[in-house]
C-alpha cells in the first residue's frame, strides 16, 4: 500500500480524538486507583450513565448540551459517591480484588437495568447546533464537534493534573494515599476525601460519556467493551502517575488510528498486542512503579 | 488485611477424612442423577462448569491469582475439539486431546506474559488477553465467526461408548469431571501445592527460601488453564456446538461468579457454585431480561456479606476445611 | 421384585397404547417462541414475536374447531448453548412441537440441529444466515423472512440500477459481514457496476471516522454497510457527522430494521436505502394487522419484519396442520405439508416454500423519509422499488442444500 500523507495525517487526527476518550477514562481510573486502591470495573457503566444523563436532561428537562456537560458529570459523580459510601467503603480494608469484583457486579446491575428500560439499540442524541458542520482542513473534512472533543478533553485532563499535582487539596490527597493515618492526625477528613475522589473519578468517566453522546448511539452497553481497552491502556501506562495515564491514553488513540489505516482488521486488537509487548519488556508499565 | 483466599487457609482441624466423606457423597449423588428424573443435560452442563470453576479456583484459591480471562481456555479447547471432531473426523478421545493440548499451549504462552504482574494487574492482563483472543476467534475462518461450529458429531468414545445416547454421555462427562477434580485435589495436596500456598502467603519469604516462585506460579497457571480446557472439550459433547460466547469476557465473569458463590479457595465450593448458577440461568430464564441484573446483585451481595461463599460458610461453621 | 418390574412394564405398554389412540385424533399443539428477550434483538423479535405467535393462534381459527394451542416463550440471551439447551428441554420435557423466531445466526444454527435431531418443526424468522437453507438445511426447517443473499441482492441490484454503480464497503470482519459483501459484490458486477474499495472493521467498533474518511476519499457513489446492529447505527450516525450524504455519496445499509431507524432518528437516517420484506404501511392488510398488533404492544410499536414473519409462518403452519387433520407430532411430515401447500397470508401475500425450506416472497427497497415527510410516529419509509419474489432469493438450482440432491 502506498502511503498517502494526506490520509495519514487525517488518521492521526482521528486517532487523537479517540485518544481523548481513552485519556479521560484512564485518568478517572488512575485517580480512583490512587486513592482507593481499587480498579473501578464500573467505569464503563458510569461512562454510559453520563451519556444517558445527557439524553435525559435534554428529553425530559429540556436542558441542552452545554449545561449537561456540567450537570451530567455532577449527577453521576453524586451517584458514584453514594455507591462509595454505601458499598465500597465496607470493603476498603479487604483484599483489593474484592473491589474489582464488587464494581464488576455493580457494572452488571447498572447495564442490565438500563438495558431493560431502554432496549439495546439505543437512543439518538444530536450534536449541539453551535458545533454542527465541519471544516475542510485540506487533508480531511473535520467535523467541528470532533475538534471540540480533543481540545476540551485536553483542557480537562490538564486541569485534573493541576488539581492533583499542584494544589493544596491535591497535596492532601496524595499524602492521604501514602499514609492515611498520618494525614488524619493532621485533622483532615480522610473518608470524605476518599468519597470525593471516587466522585471525581466517576464524574470524569461521565464527562467522557456526555462528550461521546453526539458521536455514538447512546446505548446501555456502550461502555462494556470500552472498559477492557481502557484496562489495557492502564496496564501499558502503569498507574504510576496522572500525567502517565493521560499521555498513554492519547498515544494509544493515535496508534490505533494508524492501525486503522494500515491494517484495519487489527484495530481492535492492537492495544492488547501492545500491552503484551510492554509487559514482556517492562512489566511495571511505561510509567508505573514496580508492583 | 483479609486476603481474598481466607477460605483456603486450612483450619487446624483439617482432616483428609472430611474431604473423603464429602467427595464420596458428591460422587454418589452424581451417580444416581439419571435415575432421579432430573434433566440430565442440565447436570452435564453444570458438571462442565463445575470443572471449569475448579480449575479457576486452583489458581485463585491456592495461587492467589485472580484470572479474569479463563473463558479463553474454555473457548480455545472447545473450538479445537469441535474442529477436530467435525472437520478432521477424529474420534472423541483424540478430539479431547487436541482441545486440551491447545489449551495447554495457550496457557504456556499467556502464562509467561501474565504472571509478570500480580493482584489487580494480573486480573486486567488476563482479561485483556482473553479479549485479544476473542477478536482473533471472531476473525479466523475455522471458527465460523458468529455462526460458530455447529452440529458437531458426538461419536463413539474408545470405540465402545456411543456418546449420542444421553445416559452414556452423562457417565462419560461425570467420569471426566471426577478425573479433573481428583487431579486438582492431588495437586493441592502435593509438595507443589504446599509451595504454592507458601508463595501466596508470603512471596518474598518463599523466594528467600530458594524457591523459584515464578516457575511455581506459571506451573499452577498452566495446570489451571489445561484443566479449564478439558472442561471446554467436554462441553463440546454436551452442547454440540462451539461459539463465541465461550470466549467472551462475560463468560470469564460467570466463572468468577460461580466460584465466588460456592466459596473461593474451597475444594467443593466451585462445584456447588456451578450448580447454583446454572440452575439459576435455567430456572430464572422466565425473568429473561433480569438475569444479568440478578447476577450482578449476587456479586455485590457475595462481596459485601457472604465472602466465604456457600461451602466456605459451612466449613467455617463446622470449623472444617472443605 | 420381578413382579414389580413386569407390572411396571405392563403399565408402560398400556400407557403407550393409550398414547397411540390419543395421537390419532390429537389436536393439541405447543409452540415455543425462542428469542432474545433483552439484548440486541429484543426490540425486533423478543416479546413482540411471542405476541405475534399468539395473534397467529387466535387468527388461525383452529381454536374454534377444537384445537388446543399453547404458546410458551424463552430467552436465548444470544448464546448458542443456552438456545440449544432450551430447545432440547422444550422437546424432551415440555413436549413442544414447534420453535419459532430465533434471531442471531449462531443460535439459529444451533437450534436448527436440535430441531432436526428431535424431529420438530422450526420456523425461523429472525436469523439472517442463508446457511439455514444451504449447507445446513434440514427437512424440519422453514426459513421465513429474509436472509443475507436476499438482502445483498435486492439492495445491490436496486442501487446499481438507480445509478449507484461504484461501491465502497464498510464490512464487519466476520462470517456474516463477509457473506454480505461477497453476495453484494456479485450482484453489483452482474449489473455492470464496480467495487472501488472497502475496509474490514472489527465487530463492535465505536468509532468509524477513519473508515468513513477512507470511504470519502474513494469517491465511490455508494457506501455499502455490510454490518449489523450497533455497528450499523454508529456508522450511519457518524456518516452524517462527516457529511457523507452532503458530499453526494449514498449510504446503503445491507441489514437494517425499523427499530434501528427508530433508534437513529429520522434526522440522521434520512435518505438511507435498504431492503426489508415487510413494512407495516405496505397495504391495507398490513396496516390492519399492524394496528391490532401495536395496540397490544407495551410501547405501541408496529410489528417488525421479524415479528411479521413469526405471524405469517405460524398462519401457514396451522393451515398445514388443518390439512393433516390432526397433529402427527412428526416435524418432517408437517414441514413437508407446509412445502406442498402454497402460502397466502395477509402480511407477505402469496408465495411458496422451496424444497430447501426457503420461503419465497418479494423484497422491498425502502428509503428513509425526511423528518418533514413523516406524518405519524412510525411513518419512516418510502417504497423505492420491489424485487419480485422469483428474483429475491437464492435460485433453487444454486442452493447447496443436500435435500435437493435426491
Amino acid at each position: 500500500m502506498s502511503i498517502n500523507l494526506q490520509a495519514l495525517s487525517a488518521q492521526l487526527l482521528v486517532g487523537l480524538i479517540n485518544g481523548s476518550f481513552y485519556a479521560l477514562l484512564s485518568l478517572g481510573l488512575a485517580v480512583i486507583f490512587g486513592m482507593l486502591n481499587i480498579i473501578n470495573f464500573a467505569h464503563g457503566a458510569v461512562y454510559m450513565m453520563g451519556a444517558f444523563a445527557a439524553y435525559f436532561l435534554l428529553n425530559i428537562a429540556g436542558i441542552g448540551y452545554w449545561p449537561a456537560l456540567i450537570l451530567a458529570p455532577l449527577a453521576v459523580g453524586l451517584f458514584g459517591m453514594v455507591m462509595e459510601r454505601t458499598m465500597l467503603k465496607w470493603i476498603a480494608n479487604l483484599d483489593h480484588l474484592y473491589g474489582l469484583l464488587l464494581t464488576f457486579g455493580l457494572a452488571l446491575i447498572i447495564q442490565g437495568v438500563f438495558q431493560n428500560y431502554f432496549g439495546s439499540s439505543g437512543l439518538p442524541y444530536a450534536i449541539p447546533d453551535a458545533l454542527k458542520g465541519g471544516m475542510n482542513l485540506g487533508f480531511m473534512f473535520l467535523p467541528i464537534y470532533r475538534g471540540w472533543v480533543v481540545i476540551f478533553s485536553l483542557i480537562v485532563c490538564i486541569a485534573t493534573w493541576f488539581l492533583i499535582e499542584r494544589t493544596r487539596l491535591g497535596a492532601y490527597l496524595r499524602a492521604a494515599t501514602e499514609n492515611p493515618t498520618l494525614v488524619r492526625a493532621f485533622g483532615i477528613n480522610v473518608p470524605l476525601m476518599i468519597t470525593l475522589t471516587y466522585g471525581l473519578g466517576v464524574g470524569l468517566a461521565a464527562l467522557a460519556g456526555v462528550l461521546s453522546a453526539p458521536i455514538n448511539q447512546v446505548r446501555p452497553l456502550m461502555g462494556a467493551d470500552l472498559i477492557i481497552v481502557v484496562f489495557a491502556v492502564v496496564v501499558i501506562g502503569g498507574m504510576g502517575s496522572i500525567m502517565g495515564s493521560i499521555i498513554t491514553g492519547f498515544a494509544l488513540g493515535i496508534i490505533e488510528g494508524l492501525t486503522k489505516y494500515f491494517y484495519p482488521e487489527a484495530s481492535n486488537t492492537v492495544v492488547f498486542v501492545l500491552m503484551v509487548l510492554v509487559l514482556l519488556v517492562k512489566p511495571s508499565g511505561l510509567t508505573g512503579r514496580a508492583a | 488485611m483479609t486476603t481474598i483466599t481466607e477460605n483456603a487457609v486450612p483450619s487446624p482441624r483439617r482432616t483428609v477424612k472430611d474431604e473423603m466423606v464429602a467427595f464420596a457423597i458428591m460422587t454418589a449423588l452424581l451417580l444416581v442423577v439419571p435415575l432421579t428424573g432430573v434433566y440430565p443435560f442440565f447436570v452435564m452442563q453444570a458438571l462442565c462448569f463445575a470443572l471449569l470453576a475448579c480449575a479457576f479456583n486452583l489458581l485463585i484459591g491456592y495461587g492467589g491469582l485472580l484470572s479474569f480471562g479463563h473463558a479463553m481456555f474454555l473457548g480455545t479447547a472447545g473450538y479445537c475439539t469441535a474442529h477436530a471432531l467435525k472437520v478432521w473426523g477424529l474420534t472423541p478421545e483424540l478430539g479431547i486431546i487436541v482441545g486440551v493440548v491447545a489449551a495447554a499451549a495457550l496457557s504456556v504462552i499467556t502464562g509467561l506474559i501474565a504472571i509478570r504482574r500480580q493482584g489487580i494487574y494480573f486480573a486486567m492482563i488476563t482479561l485483556a488477553l482473553s479479549q485479544l483472543l476473542f477478536f482473533v476467534y471472531l476473525q479466523t475462518p475455522f471458527t465460523h465467526g458468529e455462526d460458530g461450529i455447529q452440529g458437531i458429531p458426538q461419536g463413539i468414545l474408545f470405540g465402545l461408548f456411543n456418546l449420542s445416547k444421553p445416559i452414556t454421555l452423562y457417565y462419560v462427562i461425570l467420569a471426566g469431571f471426577l478425573l479433573g477434580f481428583l487431579i486438582i485435589y492431588r495437586a493441592i495436596n502435593s509438595p507443589f501445592g504446599e509451595v504454592l500456598k507458601a508463595i501466596r502467603e508470603n512471596e518474598p519469604r518463599a523466594v528467600s527460601l530458594g524457591y523459584k516462585t515464578d516457575q511455581y506460579k506459571l506451573l499452577a497457571y498452566i495446570l489451571s488453564g489445561t484443566l479449564a480446557g478439558f472442561a471446554g472439550a467436554l462441553k463440546v459433547f454436551v452442547a454440540q456446538n462451539a461459539s463465541l460466547t465461550d470466549v467472551h469476557w462475560t463468560m470469564s465473569g460467570e466463572i468468577v461468579l460461580i466460584t465466588l458463590v460456592g466459596g473461593l479457595g474451597t475444594l467443593f465450593g466451585p462445584v456447588v457454585g456451578a450448580f447454583v448458577i446454572i440452575a439459576m440461568q435455567q430456572y430464572l430464564a422466565g425473568f429473561g431480561q433480569w438475569v444479568t441484573v440478578i447476577q450482578g446483585v449476587i456479586f455485590v451481595v457475595c462481596v459485601l456479606t457472604f465472602r466465604r461463599g456457600v461451602i466456605g460458610e459451612i466449613a467455617h461453621y463446622f470449623k472444617r476445611s472443605l | 421384585m420381578r413382579n414389580t418390574i413386569s407390572t411396571a412394564l405392563l403399565g408402560t405398554a398400556l400407557s403407550l397404547a393409550m398414547a397411540g389412540i390419543a395421537m390419532a385424533q390429537d389436536k393439541t399443539v405447543k409452540i415455543g417462541s425462542l428469542s432474545d428477550q433483552s439484548g440486541l434483538y429484543a426490540d425486533l423479535g423478543g416479546p413482540g414475536s411471542t405476541l405475534a405467535a399468539q395473534m397467529a393462534a387466535e387468527d388461525s381459527g383452529l381454536m374454534a374447531k377444537g384445537w388446543k394451542i399453547d404458546i410458551i416463550s424463552g430467552d436465548h440471551q444470544n448464546k448458542p448453548d443456552i438456545g440449544s439447551n432450551i430447545a432440547r428441554q422444550w422437546f424432551d420435557v415440555d413436549k413442544v412441537d414447534t420453535i419459532v423466531d430465533v434471531p442471531n445466526s449462531g443460535v439459529a444454527l444451533a437450534v436448527n440441529n436440535v430441531v432436526k435431531e428431535k424431529n420438530g418443526v422450526y420456523i425461523n424468522s429472525g436469523a439472517a444466515t442463508s446457511d439455514l437453507t444451504n449447507a445446513q438445511c434440514s427437512p424440519n426447517t422453514v426459513h421465513w423472512t429474509y436472509d443475507t443473499y436476499m438482502l445483498a441482492h435486492s439492495t445491490g441490484q436496486a442501487m446499481v440500477k438507480a445509478g449507484g454503480d461504484s461501491w465502497f464497503f464498510l464490512t464487519a470482519d466476520y462470517a456474516f459481514g463477509a457473506a454480505l459483501e461477497r453476495d453484494t459484490t456479485e450482484v453489483i458486477k452482474a449489473n455492470g457496476g464496480k467495487v472501488v474499495g472497502g475496509v474490514k472493521h472489527p465487530l463492535n467498533t465505536a468509532d468509524f471516522s477513519s473508515f468513513l474518511l477512507q470511504a470519502q476519499s474513494s469517491k465511490a457513489k455508494v457506501i455499502g454497510l455490510a454490518n449489523a446492529g450497533g455497528d450499523t447505527t454508529n456508522s450511519i450516525k457518524q456518516a452524517a457527522e462527516f457529511g457523507i450524504a452532503k458530499g453526494g455519496q449514498k449510504l446503503a445499509a445491507l441489514l437494517l430494521f425499523i427499530t434501528d431507524v427508530k433508534a437513529i432518528g429520522l434526522e440522521t437516517a434520512q435518505g438511507l436505502s435498504f431492503t426489508e420484506t415487510f413494512y407495516w404501511d405496505l397495504n391495507d392488510k398490513t396496516r390492519e394487522f399492524s394496528k391490532k398488533f401495536a395496540a397490544r404492544m407495551k410501547n405501541g410499536a408496529p410489528p417488525s419484519m421479524v415479528q411479521a414473519g413469526v405471524y405469517a409462518g405460524l398462519i401457514h403452519y396451522f393451515k398445514a396442520l388443518e390439512a393433516l387433520g390432526s397433529n402427527p407430532h412428526d416435524g418432517a411430515k408437517v414441514v413437508a405439508k407446509m412445502k406442498e401447500l402454497p402460502t397466502d397470508d395477509p402480511l407477505f401475500g402469496q408465495g411458496k416454500i422451496e424444497a430447501n425450506g426457503r420461503k419465497i416472497h418479494p423484497g422491498y427497497l425502502f428509503e428513509v423519509k425526511k423528518p418533514s415527510e413523516s406524518k405519524a410516529p412510525w411513518d419512516f419509509y418510502k417504497l423505492a422499488g420491489t424485487v419480485p419474489a422469483d428474483q429475491a432469493f437464492t435460485p433453487i438450482e444454486k442452493s447447496t442444500c443436500a435435500l435437493l440432491k435426491k
